[in-house]
């Protein structure tokens, strides 16, 4: 290895996207890739896209590489790895100028019209876009465009490889065929100047257990680099190096991160009923059922799958009524069926915690991709009034301790609350620091057991809803002598027993209500809102959920270029912290609100609870999260085009 | 011996209409609990929503008035958040067969060591008298414009079929048999189902309590001949035992069809259906976690003294480590 020589190179910054047919090994190939450079001591964040679909649609994985954290996707990439015709159709003018492009040889005659899934749409733009470019509709065609502009071709003759893998096993070409995704991934690395070892050492992870798999893609790896090395120019404008680091990190997705949260909290029953993007979420607690604690004990975790999203809330309530730290996971069709239960944590003051991914919507809507179009559903889900807290993560380190929040929460007001994620933060997988839990506390409100209870019980029972100054009523289990109580869907008196009596619908109302005074008193300022940037900057960014990552990273671009920024990140959405905000807005002379959604739900919520309206909104639905070009560009063009730029800015990256 | 049974009474005003079924149900459950000397405070008892649902209020055990066809959810959640309780489960015909028709099936396939009374009455109480799901075809009731229109479900064959591994039928206004029925329902280890007879003078004017007496036809004596008869004096055996053959077993579902089908001149009430081979879902919890019983969910300690999680977390972060 030449390090030194050679032309000028980026060094370990990097995005790369590999893509293939559902079902052919593209999150496995994705995963060795991603594995192979955190080992190396490299940041990385990965985001998937798929369909809802089993096997043969388009889907795709992005991973950015840094030896710095990685906050957010972009939207070009600088190597594009494909072992299909589809992959390159839909993302080669994605692939930045200087970027390059693994591809299989044998498809470079493939035309536009022979891949089946792609959408209609896609295919006609497509169409379009070569015809203008004055050439054919093939593969080869498209690459010779995108090579104008200074992309690098990379062809493959993985048929010739494969060929060659079966004859060195000793085994059926169809056995090996599988291996092609890995034989994309180390043409790619070995692009990269990336050494062998670190793809070999993922695989064994990835494979783990079998070992005729992982030596059958060692290998391929081997001879991908080998084909490489004797085939093109060292002079792939990025590289990647190991780098030395003492930090212990974990790997790991969204939904692992709250599953860990969750853990940690203490939850031992979560309920479900199976809906993307939150189930991966209960199986990876399902796979956990004993969790190790440290008095040297086992506790036990229920996962518990359910006939229906009714009955998922329904049995998770249960158990929080009889003293079980309960959650259920869903996603906007299940939380629908869910705010009939909703209603009833409510008005029975049950602690349970709901954690929502949001995804495309309406109804089915697009059950694979993202949205934040949720919001105002669950600020008034149910019918009537009631309290609920609402938080929203903005990325896995805010999704694993709002996890903890949500429970501690749930018992200290004695509501439901709700923990708004969606699937762009379930589908994120970065690397990070192990979750640091020394300051981490539980906290379980005004619990009674046996002998907190003289006082309070009379008669071998308590007034479950007796009223205190704070809304908040003392609360017993089931099974404890002396604290016998009753609850109803109906109106009750602090007995729960079912009244009509309009005095004490009206004193029942209020101590309902009034947690949620308690709760906004209580809760910390830094709990509430994250606020970035410096108190010199003309224009704010308000923001909530999952675009942090990419406002954070354009905020960093248009620092440098000289337009300092604040960015208002709402975390609590109920109790909402309107004066807090208030503050953060107040004589900015610019306001931008991003949001995954079509209408700017938070922004429209800030002006209802403040009267201070955000002058532009970058809105995004297309399913797709945001990237941090779109909006670097959204904010710039915001800034500098001023009134002229429009009030609505409707972001559409992605594929 | 029994507990004083006025333990397990509230003072809570009963709003039933007079002569109603359930006030016979509410009695044997009370009596019940009292003869099995059952502590209130290990008690919990879940409602839907109706009329029947309102007994919660009445009986002085832990209590939990859920929604409309949802009690099965709720009581299972609590009973395997803590399998200590004794968790029975009421509600209406309704309740339980039509909105919660669901649950129902479903509540069968889980096998929860709980015991779930329905109150039927072939209508919707509550909601002045609409036909309930029990309520047969052709059938007009006092408040149905029209005759109904839909074929009534039979609750046992559907039990049966669901899972349930204890099906009974009891009468509202044969208490001492449907105090032994309700027992028998709540030593059982596993979910036990029990279709109540409750004749609701104020909708229902065809299954009333005359005609279950059978006041409308009289022996040569000129005494009722009651409708409703008991199975264990008829010598029916609902038991399916381990080790029992599949002949044996194949009788005895023939039987229970018979029963659960027989309608009009006689109707059986008693215990149809014993089924102790199936282990319950808790058995089956764990096997799966060891600890589960021992460290039951809802019971977990969650901190130190300190307020600090016990939660140890260095298995899960090896597991996810890359560096
Ligand atoms: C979701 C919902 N839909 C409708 C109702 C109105 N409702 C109250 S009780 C009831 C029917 C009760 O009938 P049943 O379950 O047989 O009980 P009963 O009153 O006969 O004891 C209905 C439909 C409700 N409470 N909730
Ligand atoms: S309406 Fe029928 S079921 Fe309801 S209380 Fe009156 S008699 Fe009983
Ligand atoms: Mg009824």
């Amino acid at each position: 290895m030449n390090h030194a020589h050679g032309p000028k190179r980026r060094i370990n910054r990097l995005s790369w996207l590999i893509g293939g047919a559902q079902g052919s090994g593209v999150d496995s190939a994705a995963n060795v890739f991603a594995r192979a450079c955190a080992h190396g001591g490299l940041y990385v964040l990965g985001q998937r896209e798929y369909y809802s679909n089993i096997m043969g649609e388009h889907s795709y994985y992005q991973v950015r590489v840094s030896d710095k954290p990685v906050k957010a996707i972009r939207h070009r990439a600088d190597l594009l790895v494909s072992f299909d015709a589809e992959t390159v159709f839909v993302h080669a003018c994605d692939v930045s100028p200087n970027g390059g492009i693994v591809y299989d040889v044998k498809l470079e005659t493939t035309p536009l019209d022979r891949v089946p899934t792609l959408d209609a749409r896609f295919r006609e733009d497509m169409r379009r876009f070569l015809e203008k470019q004055g050439v054919g509709l093939t593969l080869k065609d498209l690459l010779s465009v995108v090579a104008q502009g200074g992309v690098r071709l990379y062809p493959i003759p993985y048929d010739d490889l494969l060929q060659r893998l079966a004859e060195e096993l000793q085994q059926p070409l169809s056995r090996v065929k599988r291996a092609v995704n890995t034989l994309a991934v180390a043409a790619s690395t070995a692009l990269l100047q990336y050494g062998v070892e670190w793809i070999e050492k993922a695989l064994e992870e990835v494979f783990r257990g079998k070992a005729r798999v992982v030596a059958s893609n060692v290998r391929a790896a081997e001879l991908a680099y080998d084909y490489v090395a004797r085939t093109f120019e060292d002079d792939f404008p990025c590289r990647l190096e190991p780098v030395e680091t003492q930090e212990a990190r974990i790997f790991l997705t969204g939904t692992q991160a709250v599953a860990l949260g969750k853990i940690l909290a203490g939850c031992s029953v979560q309920t479900y009923y199976p809906i993307s993007p939150a189930t991966d979420e209960s199986v990876f607690l399902e796979s956990h059922p004993s969790i190790r604690l440290r008095n040297g004990e086992e506790g036990a975790l229920l996962v518990l799958q359910t006939e229906d999203e009714t009955a998922a809330i329904d049995l998770a309530i249960g158990a929080a009524i009889a003293g079980a730290r309960a959650a259920t996971s869903t996603s906007g069709p299940g939380f629908s069926l869910m705010v009939e239960g909703l209603g009833f944590a409510v008005i029975n003051e049950v602690p349970v915690v709901i954690t929502l991914y949001q995804r495309g919507s309406p109804s089915t809507g697009m059950p694979t991709r993202t949205e934040q179009g949720d919001l105002r559903f669950v600020l008034h889900a149910g019918h009537g009034e009631g309290p609920r807290i609402v938080l929203a993560s903005g990325d896995l380190e805010e999704a694993f301790y709002d996890e903890v929040r949500a429970f501690n929460w749930a018992e200290r007001y004695q509501v439901p609350v709700i923990h708004l994620l969606d699937k762009a933060l379930a589908s994120t997988s970065e690397t990070r620091p192990l979750y640091d839990t020394h300051g981490v506390k539980v906290e379980r409100g005004k619990l009674l057991f046996e002998e907190d209870l003289p006082g309070a019980s009379e008669d071998g029972a308590i007034r479950r809803f007796r009223f205190t100054d704070d809304g908040i009523s003392p609360r017993t289990l089931p099974g404890t002598e002396g604290g016998i109580f009753w609850l109803t869907s109906d109106e009750h008196d602090e007995w729960g027993h079912i009244t009509e009596d309009p005095v004490v619908r009206t004193r029942m109302m209020e101590k309902r209500m009034q947690k949620l005074e308690t709760a906004a008193r209580e809760i910390p300022r830094e709990e509430k809102l994250n606020v970035f940037g410096g108190p010199e900057a003309e224009a704010v960014i308000l923001s909530w959920g999952s675009s942090k990552g990419a406002i954070v990273e354009a905020m960093e671009l248009l620092e440098a270029e000289g337009f300092p920024l604040k960015f208002v990140q709402v975390r609590l959405l109920c109790p909402f912290p309107a004066e807090e905000i208030a503050q953060e807005l107040e004589g900015a002379e610019r306001i931008v609100a991003i949001e995954n959604n079509f209408s700017g739900q938070l922004a429209a919520l800030v002006r209802e609870k403040t009267g201070i309206a955000a002058d532009h909104l970058l809105v995004k639905y297309n399913g797709r999260p945001m990237t941090v070009e779109e909006v670097y560009e959204g904010i710039k063009r915001c800034l500098t085009e001023g009134e002229e730029a429009p009030r609505k800015v409707v972001l559409t990256h992605g594929r | 011996m029994a507990v004083d049974v006025q333990r397990y009474k509230t003072d809570v005003h009963n709003n039933w209409c007079p002569g109603c079924g359930d006030y016979g149900i509410l009695n044997a459950i009370q009596m019940t609990l009292s003869q099995m000397e059952l502590p209130p405070h290990r008690v919990a008892l879940f409602s839907g929503i109706g009329c029947s649902a309102k007994t919660v209020h009445y009986v002085k055990t832990y209590g939990v008035h859920t929604l409309h066809g949802r009690v099965l959810p709720f009581a299972t959640g609590a009973k395997l958040a803590n399998p200590e309780l004794t968790v029975i489960a009421v509600g209406g015909d309704g309740d339980g067969l039509g909105i919660g028709a669901g649950h129902f099936v479903h509540a069968g396939r889980r096998n929860v060591d709980l015991t779930y009374l329905i109150y039927d009455n072939g209508v919707y109480g509550l909601t002045k008298g609409q036909a309930s799901p029990t309520l047969r075809l052709g059938v007009q009731t006092k408040s149905l414009p029209q005759p109904n229109v839909n074929q009534g479900v039979n609750p046992l064959l559907l039990a049966l079929s669901a899972g349930y591994t204890f099906i009974a039928r009891g009468y509202a206004f044969d208490i001492p048999h449907l105090i032994g029925v309700i027992r028998r329902a709540i030593e059982h280890k596993g979910s036990a189902f029990i279709d109540v007879l409750q004749p609701c003078p104020t909708y229902n004017d065809l299954l009333t309590k005359d005609w279950f007496g059978g006041l409308d036809r009289k022996d040569e004596q000129g005494r009722p001949v009651p409708r409703v008869y008991k199975l264990e004096e008829d010598g029916y055996d609902p038991y399916v035992r381990p080790g029992m053959g599949e002949d044996e077993i194949q009788e005895k579902q023939v039987r229970f069809l018979q029963k659960a089908m027989e309608w009009g001149d006689r109707i059986p009430i008693g215990v149809l259906w014993v089924n102790e081979t199936v282990d319950t879902y808790e058995d089956r919890l764990e096997e799966r976690i060891p600890s589960y019983r021992g460290a039951r969910p809802a019971l977990r300690p969650l901190a130190d003294p300190k307020g600090r999680p016990l939660v140890d977390l260095t298995e899960l972060f090896e597991e996810l480590r890359v560096l």
